[in-house]
């Protein structure tokens, strides 16, 4: 049994996160070997300057993309939560794209079948884009590692704000 | 004809687009044009050259606009990765105009399978082209007429029903012709300089939407990746340490300390209110957060929101020059006024350091009475007031009235329709208004700036560096200015023809050797450093040889300001009484035309276009040692 502690996804932070595209092209570069943004499994939005933020699978606990395929073409693996597509049973019907909430779901450009990130569990060294962000607005965590995460900034501020009242007054 | 020529990171490809008849084709890029022009502006130049007939109007149907990408646009490349130039004959100086900008744009239109797309003709109603890889359509635009290049950007994606496409626009005031109109993608990046956005006005064409979606590959994947790597190591160090922090307005408080800040139209050299527009006030009140283009592993846009008062909410990216410009050289010490006028600059799509060197020439002329309130329509356009130079923009942007009409015509045509003294107040050189650095008191750069092929330029040569770092004497010009001048010009060159940001050239520990590296790694064309900066000086005699082709190009037109030459530095302290004079701009002008083996009349010899495989245009060198232009 595979416990969600053991489960990781790339995740970016959205006060980090510049839109640069970095983790695009360095997605595209190490799973296709070319450059091009439409074949990269992680895609960086800019709804404007303020406003930035990459979107990856979140390699979902009870994952709606899977659910969704009519044609039984994505599993999930059990160990590492990825989305497998069997490239032979996939026809392109995008099912598994409107199911998706966060877009991780994509066509590929030339294969006609869906694609997601898949990890990087190839590379000895992890997730490139994670490697490759310069802002370090990507990390590849367990959700129990997010929500620590928000836990203790969370209670730095509010003791940050204590300190800062008591300070005031 | 059609084809593709197979180099690597370039597309290999030229697209044609014929607005008057609709008519477009492709032909290939030749592995010659690639290496000896390498991208951007080189290979936009010569193609403007071979594309134009002498003394063609720049808003003639005839005269050809040029989008090109550089060989590492659409590569990992950080910051050249996302760039793009265009280069046309420029509608401010008659001769060469060329400006890059980055961002998002450029890649996608490599990727869509271009190296450059030489648009000619003029639509019969003001339209859009669409480049949808291979598909190619010119769409009408009437329904975006007076609409700014950002709300253009986000009417043409949700027309498109895409919104990765991008975008390169024009704004109001491109449309309307104003001769400093700019072209703007992603928001506020811009084809800043030259007046390139009036010349997509004079087309009818309102924008460039592109989708690429092509692989882009490069020669050596591993080398390129472990090179682009090593560029990202660095750019967390030293050598971009100012752009990521302060930002370029961290100039603000540098030159005033040596009395080269412009202000009140070249008039002082320091300005009273520094304190308050510096980049360190600017960042600790002003600046919400640093954002970058595609690819880039550094980041230097620093938005600005204005969190109080009459422009709350205001929005815009600022950069050092037009803060200067509409800060300082106004003499408008308020930054929430300079971001606003910063925001609605992009909003008419205008060059943002030529609209505040007009409207400091409009301030310097009213204090003059050589014109009057009534010629203003009632703005009280004295230098420091921050209402009259926000209310001045929206008059130029639209070409309203007498005074909107003829400042958007530029400082040096407005000098001459306004008459009288106004030539003294006009500050440009060969059309173009000047940058942000008191040419009195560095005085390579008043040598590097008068002979930049785009007019005044501070991006030509980069001439303003070695007086600023204390590396000269910057007091004066004597021997050996010319060769500093000529050497980072040809690097320069380079620079924009790979289309490399010039905020990471720091980067580059290793130069030239680098960026000939870089270029290798890319497209499998070998090229040795040496090789590269004779390409850097190919492309600058090219473009000097245009200027000349057009009558804009010999000694007569490398000058300077009446300012400049008659306005001694009046502030206290070392700068006090400092004018460049007449006959150490000549010696100047005398060894850098030496260095560069070029004529007394600054026209390149036969010999020289020779070396630099530019034979085939020696008959506009013969042309001009015959009519004496
Ligand atoms: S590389 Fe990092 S900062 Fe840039 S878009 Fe991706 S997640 Fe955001
Ligand atoms: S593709 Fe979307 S739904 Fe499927 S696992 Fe990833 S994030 Fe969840
Ligand atoms: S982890 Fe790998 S596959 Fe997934 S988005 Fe990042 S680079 Fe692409």
């Amino acid at each position: 049994m595979v416990r969600p502690q053991d489960r990781k996804f790339v995740t970016a932070d959205p006060e980090k996160c510049i839109g640069c595209l970095v983790c695009e092209y360095a997605c595209s570069m190490t799973n296709e070997k070319t450059f091009n943004p439409t074949k990269s499994r992680i895609r960086a939005l800019r709804l404007g300057p303020l406003t930035n933020l990459s979107v990856t699978c979140r390699h979902c606990e009870d994952p709606a993309c899977v659910a969704a395929c009519p044609r039984e073409a994505l599993s999930q693996e059990e160990n590492t939560g990825i989305i497998m597509v069997d490239e032979e049973a996939c026809n392109g019907c995008a099912w598994c794209i409107s199911a998706c909430q966060f877009g991780a779901m994509m066509m590929h450009p030339e294969k006609k079948v869906v694609f997601t990130c898949n990890s990087c569990k190839d590379q000895p060294d992890g997730p490139q884009c994670v490697k490759w962000c310069p802002e370090e607005a990507l990390t590849f965590v367990t959700a129990q590692q997010l929500a620590q995460k928000s836990r203790i900034s969370a209670v730095k501020n509010l003791f940050q704000e204590a300190k800062e009242k008591k300070a005031a007054k | 004809m059609s084809g593709e020529t197979k180099i690597f990171a370039y597309a290999g490809k030229i697209l044609r687009v014929d607005l008057t008849t609709g008519k477009v084709s492709t032909e290939p890029l030749s592995e010659k044009m690639a290496k000896d022009y390498v991208g951007g502006i080189g290979l936009g130049i010569r193609l403007l050259m071979d594309n134009s007939k002498p003394g063609t109007d720049p808003f003639s149907p005839d005269n050809p606009l040029i989008f090109a990408t550089g060989p590492l646009s659409g590569t990992m490349g950080p910051t050249a990765g996302n760039g793009y130039a265009v280069v046309s004959k420029s509608p401010a100086t008659g001769g060469v105009g060329e400006a890059k900008a980055h961002g998002f744009f450029g890649p996608d239109l490599k990727r869509a399978g271009y190296d450059a797309v030489i648009i000619t003709g003029k639509a019969d109603k003001l339209s859009y082209l669409w480049i949808d890889d291979d598909k190619v359509e010119l769409r009408t635009a009437e329904q975006l007429r007076g609409k700014s290049p950002y709300e253009t950007d986000m009417a043409i994606r949700e027309e498109l029903g895409d919104y990765y496409i991008r975008v390169s626009a024009i704004g109001e005031a491109g449309e309307k012709l104003c001769r400093i109109a700019c072209i703007i993608n992603d928001e506020f990046r811009a084809i800043g300089r030259t007046g390139m956005g009036a010349v997509m006005g004079s087309k009818n064409l309102k924008a460039v939407a592109v989708r690429g979606t092509k692989d882009v590959n490069v020669a050596n994947l591993d080398g390129f990746k472990e090179f682009v790597k090593m560029i990202h190591e660095r750019m967390k160090g030293p050598a971009t340490k100012k752009y990521k922090t302060l930002g370029t307005p961290e100039n603000v408080l540098v030159l005033n300390s040596l009395s080269a800040l412009a202000t009140r139209n070249f008039t002082n050299a320091q300005f009273e209110g520094a304190e308050k527009v510096s980049g360190e006030y600017l960042n600790e009140h002003y600046v919400k957060k640093i954002v970058g283009c595609a690819t880039c592993g550094m980041r230097c846009d620093h938005i600005a929101v204005v969190p109080e008062g009459p422009y709350q909410g205001s929005t815009s990216r600022l950069e050092f020059e037009c803060l200067w410009s509409m800060g300082p050289l106004c003499g408008v010490d308020r930054l929430d006024a300079i971001i606003e006028a910063m925001r609605i600059v992009n909003e008419y799509g205008m060059d943002g350091i030529s609209i505040g060197v007009i409207v400091a020439f409009a301030m310097d002329c009213y204090e003059h009475g050589v014109i009057t309130k009534e010629q203003t329509d009632g703005i009280d356009l004295r230098f420091g007031n921050a209402e009259a130079l926000i209310a001045l923009i929206h008059k130029i942007g639209k070409r309203d009235g007498w005074l909107g009409n003829t400042l958007a015509e530029g400082v040096a045509r407005a000098a001459e329709i306004i008459g009288g003294d106004a030539y003294k107040y006009a500050c440009h050189i060969k059309g173009l208004e000047l940058p942000g650095y008191d040419l009195r008191t560095l005085k390579t750069a008043a040598l590097g700036f008068s002979v930049s092929f785009r007019g005044a330029c501070h991006l030509r040569n980069g001439a303003y560096s070695p007086d600023v770092k204390g590396k000269v004497n910057r007091f004066k010009i004597e021997k050996g200015r010319g060769k500093m001048i000529a050497d980072e010009g040809n690097v320069y060159n380079i620079i924009d023809s790979l289309i490399v940001c010039k905020f990471s050239r720091g980067t580059y520990y290793d130069g030239i050797k680098d960026l000939s590296n870089y270029y290798t790694l890319a497209t499998g064309i070998p090229i040795t450093p040496e090789e590269l900066t004779k390409s850097g000086e190919r492309i600058e005699n090219l473009a000097r040889l245009f200027n000349i082709r057009e009558g804009k190009g010999t000694r007569k037109y490398d000058c300077l300001p009446y300012k400049i030459e008659n306005c001694p530095v009046p502030d206290e302290g070392p700068a006090k009484g400092a004018v460049v004079n007449e006959e150490e701009f000549q010696i100047g002008l005398d060894d850098y035309y030496s260095v560069r083996g070029w004529n007394a009349n600054g026209v390149p010899t036969v010999e020289k276009l020779n070396e630099l495989g530019l034979g085939d245009l020696a008959y506009i060198v013969q042309a001009a040692n015959q009519g004496g232009a």
